[in-house]
């Protein structure tokens, strides 16, 4: 009997290695599971169980698959088939891991909940009545819940690194440009990056290896400068790790939350590494408002795809075609991605661009520029990932501000172009709390290294506590 | 920053969003306190700062222009909501 909440894809691998289950057997059992469990957790929005040979893997749906429904958490697609996969698809295809199907999101991945979802949503693993956060809270939840080995998600403004921190899981950020975009949903296109969701580093190491690299369909994609290596370092020796202050003081942050990543932080400095203080002042300060302008700006641009011709849904009634697009339009999309489409396209108009769009754009190069200079004196910087633990169902819907502020610490990196890893690091008021490790562009290596050596000390069990056996 | 219901109109139209009469009111409150928040980049003196559109020091990539498989009429029809005659069919123009 497979205890789908424990088992990790490395220990499915091997399972099937050895014969001593076949690829159809797993899958199915993540298929019984799902429906045992999904009711609550609504972690899926169409479940596939697809038979195979790999270890089963959940996309999040706005990732492109060919003859599967993707909707993007939106009305606007809903019933739309593709009739081509994105490469992360093809990829995760050639690599033999079947699909179990797609999560749940916040429309077009703008939100921080799953609440955003034109089909209602997810829940947390942890505690049923709490948001997984978001906005790839459905493939967190489906991992932390026992119905994924491991699956993937978007991020733009903390999209993985957010969720994986509500649900007790390891998520990647992975550096703008190492995975292609091609067939993603676009949302914000010079921040949007898929990443893994996994149960620990190790599976992170292997799932981002899988769908990493180069793509002639993504001409923004590189090759990777070095192999991804699966990390086994127990130390942190000759490691530098800066302690960014206001991403640790940022006003907002929960006590409990301070308390789990103060603890990670002296671990790491028992494991050898070298802890330090440094700064990134605008950076903080600044990062949530210049986000909020960047990517509506550039979501009102990608958006205006969506017009009730070519795919997807139309709205009835009589008048021209301009009336078609503007009632279908609104009709189509949920609160959400109207107000960043209208704000960006504010942002974006005559009398306002250089006064909003345009300085945004130059507060991005200062928090590149303070992410650069801390990244002289340290290899990696630590923070909490989130200011807060999952919080209820229904407590910040009602307030797009509060809702943003989720992201407040996640978001500085993200500006700057920077891979950023999020790892369970404790719990508070029985929730998980997330250690976010930061590093360079391309780092993900050391990031895997420091990552894995933190998760051994730190022994964090993934499983729910209310799901233990 | 003040904003008024011209402005959210004004916005809607650029955008291609029919907003309701009734919910003009609500969005403009909504968009004021939003961009009030992120109108904070203001307090800044950027002026001899370099703007950035991409985190990546990439250029323009240049390929052959090589002929290659695409998608098929039907498949680009395949998710249309009103096909004709292998064609979009769309309500007239400015009618």
């Amino acid at each position: 009997m497979i205890d789908t909440l424990r088992l990790t894809a490395e220990q499915a691998a091997g399972l099937l290695e050895s014969g001593e289950l076949s690829g159809d057997e797993l899958a199915g059992t993540y298929v019984e599971a799902i429906g045992e469990r999904d009711p609550e957790l609504h972690a899926y929005l169409h479940v596939v169980g697809e038979p195979g040979n790999g270890v089963p893997i959940a996309l999040k749906d706005n990732i492109t698959t060919r003859g599967v429904p993707t909707t993007a958490g939106s009305r606007i697609l809903e019933g739309y088939v593709p009739v081509f996969d994105s490469t992360v698809a093809t990829r995760v295809k050639e690599a033999g891991l079947p699909l179990i199907g797609k999560t749940n999101l916040d429309e077009f991945a703008m939100g921080s909940s799953t609440e955003n979802s034109a089909y209602g949503p997810s829940r947390n693993p942890w505690d049923p009545e709490r948001v997984p956060g978001g906005s790839s809270g459905g493939t967190a939840a489906a991992v932390a819940g026992g119905l994924a080995p491991w699956g993937l998600g978007s991020d733009t403004g903390g999209s993985i690194k957010q969720p994986a921190s509500l649900c007790g899981l390891v998520g990647l950020r992975p550096t703008y440009g190492t995975v292609s975009r091609y067939g993603i949903v676009a949302f914000a296109s010079s921040l949007d990056q898929v990443g893994p969701i996994t149960k620990t580093v190790r599976d992170c190491a292997r799932l981002y290896a899988t769908i990493a690299g180069r793509d002639a369909c993504d001409s923004t994609t590189v090759e990777l400068p070095e192999a991804v290596a699966v990390p086994d370092a127990e130390d942190l020796k000759g490691i530098r790790i800066g302690i960014p202050k206001e991403l640790n003081e940022a006003e907002g942050i929960e006590p409990g939350v301070s308390a789990a990543v103060a603890k990670a932080i002296e671990l790491a400095e028992s494991l050898g590494a070298e802890v330090g203080e440094c700064r990134l002042p605008r950076s903080v300060d600044y990062g949530l408002a210049c986000y909020y302008l960047v990517a509506p700006a550039e979501a009102s641009s990608n958006l205006a795809r969506y017009d009730g011709v070519r795919y997807g849904f139309r709205a009835a009634g009589d008048g021209d075609l301009t009336a078609l697009y503007s009632r279908t339009r609104w009709e189509g999309f949920g609160p959400e991605p109207r107000r960043r489409i209208l704000i960006g396209t504010y942002a974006l108009s005559a009398g306002y661009y250089d006064a909003f769009y345009g300085q945004a754009q130059k507060v991005r190069t200062v928090i590149a520029q303070e992410h650069a200079a801390a990244f002289e004196d340290y290899d990696l910087l630590l923070s909490p990932t989130s200011p807060t633990v999952a919080f209820k169902v229904g407590d910040k819907a009602e307030n797009p501000l509060a809702m943003y502020l989720s992201d407040l610490l996640t978001i500085p990196s993200n500006m700057a172009g920077l891979p950023g890893l999020s790892i369970p690091c404790g719990l508070s008021e029985g929730l998980p709390v997330g250690l976010q490790i930061l590093g360079p562009q391309f780092s993900e290596n050391l990031m895997f290294r420091a990552g894995h050596a933190l998760e051994q000390a730190i022994a964090f069990d993934f499983v729910p506590e209310r799901l233990r056996a | 920053m003040a904003i008024t219901r011209e402005d959210v109109l004004h916005v809607a139209r650029l955008a291609r969003l029919e907003i309701p009469e009734g919910e003009v009111d609500r969005m403009r409150d909504e968009l004021g306190a939003i961009l009030e928040a992120v109108g904070k980049v203001a307090e800044l003196d950027l002026s001899d700062v370099e703007p950035t559109s991409h985190p990546l020091a990439v250029v323009n990539e240049w390929r052959e222009d090589q002929p290659r498989p695409s998608l098929s009429p039907e498949d680009a029809l395949a998710n249309a909501p009103d096909p004709v005659e292998g064609a979009f069919r769309v309500p007239a123009v400015g009618s």
